[in-house]
């Protein structure tokens, strides 16, 4: 790039573009200003803010939906950041996780005694680092979302500071964190010795224009860039902090890192792979194929032999990753808008299902075992209900959000002529059903049928559900069902919800 | 000239490398560090950039590296580490076989395949860096032109930082008394 002499080229900004990101931090900013200054406000006040901001962010991507379809894609700032319908579609998924994760966040701070906006605060962060790996358009820019995103999540896991796996997790997620930043860094590094250029329109124009001859060290950069990314959205043989992390971190904020940081991760996945290197998909396809296999078969088996329900739906996350990169291993547009439904028909499912489990933890947050749930059903019928519905949906079961997304992905790997990493999806959705049955099982049966007198005195305390926590399972469980039903809105998004990159000017 | 100091420089900074890992005295792990970034300062001086040099030995040897033996002190660690433990069995000598092989692959890539590295003519990169501009120009120009998102986004970075830190180490606010914790 040619500097002239003289006052600085400043890229052209487009205000507009950047809106959800602002909206979030800037939300977030206001809400530590706010707070410092007027501490004797109500603790509700945070969660509506935060849930404000987030509707905000939502609306400021609604708005531009229209005006990318109307002008198409463009640039906010230079080439930098781009604004697509697929940045947008993942913007809106992160902000209504949000929207969802606060109010249940409330109830669990109120009965964990915790005061102050700095959670929220961390989870508006964190939500607008996700915004910016969205729509990144350098790697430099991507990696800095990343790490937003990363940070935040790192201290939100172990904020509960009275629980020593909740500092284990926050310690765990750190550590493994910040090795993976290393993965993503080298990989950059690599990849603009290669290309000459840290730009994702850059790096594919190049590639469009070159014939790399000796492409050792394009290839080493992207595969040091796909460990990177599939660190942060637990890929298998990089899955190793996540049951410890779930089951360590404050369930609601559980909630949050498998809708909003896993969707942030992916969107990160195919914006770099999918979009920027798609002439080399023939390189990096067998890599994702070998990572998806894995990984939809050691997140469900490992998934069915756990005790703890948070170590389970973590492995199941886990398996739920593994579907979405059959997604992204298609490398097509079909793909790519199924793996985008599935991202946000899962984000919904994970928050309804751990907003649950955060109402069930009982006081320090600890009972989560498979135990623990016994009777839940004779206690608290229509939150079995609800976590029942929502955990047939993320079995795959027809007439849920969980099946058509399933559907989706099976249909585009098919399209793609991945017919064995087909069937190894669907064997994989079978095994993670049992799993989800011997959840049901244990809601279902009679609280002192199994182990012994304690348990059932224990058992026989009413369980306090908050009443946005009921709201928030609620809306997850109608969100779940109506597109089951009725899939053709999320599947029209999804479809139009193109990834593109916008050359500047 | 310029092989002999890169070389004096490179071995400098692998010695300070295996010794950041090898140590098993954090304190010392720490000053094998500055040795790493002093060699590494002495690789940006040999490629003419002069300001990232300076900015390499003031910021990193000087500011990081004694926050890192701070707070190594104020948490009482600098002693050795029990490091015969292995929770999962056979996983230090996996570890090993892995480095090793990545390693390796990231040598084979860097240093055999030299000379036809990357794609990129080299007079394209010549004519960027010649236009009259000292580094720190040059440098400034690039953070607030082709870099300007990014250099806004680590400033939402420090303001996590200062929240997140406020977060992990306030007292009061958490849970109230023994949370009777099974583990």
């Amino acid at each position: 790039m040619m500097a002239q002499i003289g006052p600085v080229a400043a890229p052209a900004v487009d205000w507009a573009g950047l809106g959800p990101v602002l909206a979030l931090a800037l939300g977030a900013v206001v809400a530590i200003m706010v707070r410092t200054l007027a501490r004797r406000l109500p603790d509700w006040v945070d969660w509506a803010w935060t849930a404000l901001v987030a509707a905000a962010a939502a609306g400021a991507a609604v708005s531009l939906w229209g005006r990318v379809g109307a002008e198409g894609p463009f640039n906010a700032v230079g080439d930098q950041f781009g604004v697509d319908r697929f940045s947008l579609l993942v913007t809106a998924v992160i902000a209504v996780s949000v929207m969802l994760v606060a109010p249940v966040l409330h109830g669990f701070c109120q009965r964990e005694g915790w005061s102050g906006p700095e959670i929220y605060v961390l989870m508006l962060l964190s939500a607008a680092g996700g915004v910016v790996m969205a729509g990144a358009n350098d790697l430099v820019v991507l990696f800095l979302g990343l790490e937003i995103l990363s940070i935040p999540a790192y201290v939100l896991a172990a904020r509960n500071l009275a629980r020593i796996q909740s500092l284990e997790a926050g310690l765990k997620y750190f550590v493994l964190g910040a090795f993976s930043s290393a993965f993503l860094l080298y990989g950059i590094a690599l990849v603009y010795g290669s290309t000459g250029t840290t730009n994702l329109v850059g790096i594919r124009d190049y590639l469009s224009r070159w014939v790399v001859l000796s492409d050792a060290m394009l290839l080493a950069g992207l595969a040091l860039l796909l460990v990177g990314l599939g660190f942060k959205v637990a890929a298998v043989p990089f899955h190793a902090w996540v049951p410890d992390v779930y089951q360590g971190a404050p369930t609601p904020v559980v909630a949050f890192m498998a809708s909003a940081v896993k969707t942030a991760g992916f969107a990160a996945v195919i914006r770099v792979f999918v979009v920027a290197f798609d002439l080399r998909s023939g390189d990096w396809q067998p890599a994702v194929y070998a990572l998806a296999v894995v990984t939809l078969l050691t997140g469900a088996v490992l998934a069915v032999v756990q005790r703890d329900v948070k170590r389970m739906l973590a492995y199941s996350s886990i398996a739920h990753a593994g579907f979405v990169l059959v997604g992204v291993q298609a490398a097509s547009g079909r793909g790519t808008a199924a793996a985008v439904f599935y991202l946000a028909a899962y984000s919904v499912l994970v928050i309804g299902s751990f907003s649950v489990l955060a109402a069930v933890s009982g006081p320090g947050d600890s009972r989560t075992g498979l135990d623990d749930l016994r009777g839940l059903n004779s206690r608290r019928p229509a939150l079995a209900l609800g976590f029942t519905v929502l955990l047939l949906a993320q079995a795959g079961v027809p007439l849920t959000s969980g099946f058509v997304a399933k559907f989706e992905i099976i249909a585009a790997a098919v399209d793609a002529r991945s017919f064995w990493l087909a069937v190894v999806a669907m064997v994989s959705a079978v095994v993670a059903a049992f799993l989800y049955l011997r959840i049901m099982v244990a809601v279902y049966s009679s609280p002192d049928g199994g182990d012994g007198a304690g348990d059932a005195e224990e058992s026989a305390e009413p369980l306090a559900v908050p009443v946005l926590t009921g709201l928030v399972v609620a809306a997850t469980v109608a969100v779940t069902v109506g597109v089951g039903v009725l899939p053709s809105v999320l599947h029209d998004l999804a479809r139009d919800a193109i990834p593109a990159l916008v050359a500047a000017g | 000239m310029e092989a002999a100091v890169f070389i004096a420089a490179a071995a400098v900074i692998l010695v300070g490398a295996v010794g950041v890992v090898g140590s098993r005295n954090p304190v010392h792990s720490a000053l094998f560090l500055i040795q790493t970034l002093l060699g590494a300062a002495v690789l940006f001086v040999l490629q003419d950039a002069h300001f990232l040099a300076a900015v390499q030995v003031v910021v990193y040897a000087g500011a990081i590296v004694i926050l890192f033996l701070f707070v190594i002190m104020l948490l009482g660690v600098d002693r050795a580490m029990r490091l015969d433990i292995e929770p999962i069995a056979g996983q230090r000598p996996l570890a090993v076989i892995v480095g090793v092989a990545l390693a390796a692959v990231l040598l084979t890539v860097t240093v055999v395949a030299t000379g036809e590295l990357t794609g990129v003519r080299r007079a394209a990169g010549e004519r960027a860096l010649d236009n009259g501009l000292s580094d720190v120009e040059r440098l400034g120009r690039v953070l607030f032109s082709q870099y300007a998102l990014a250099v806004q986004a680590t400033a939402v970075l420090l303001t996590i930082a200062v929240v997140g830190a406020v977060v992990l180490t306030r007292r009061h606010g958490g849970h109230s008394g023994p949370s009777g914790e099974e583990t």
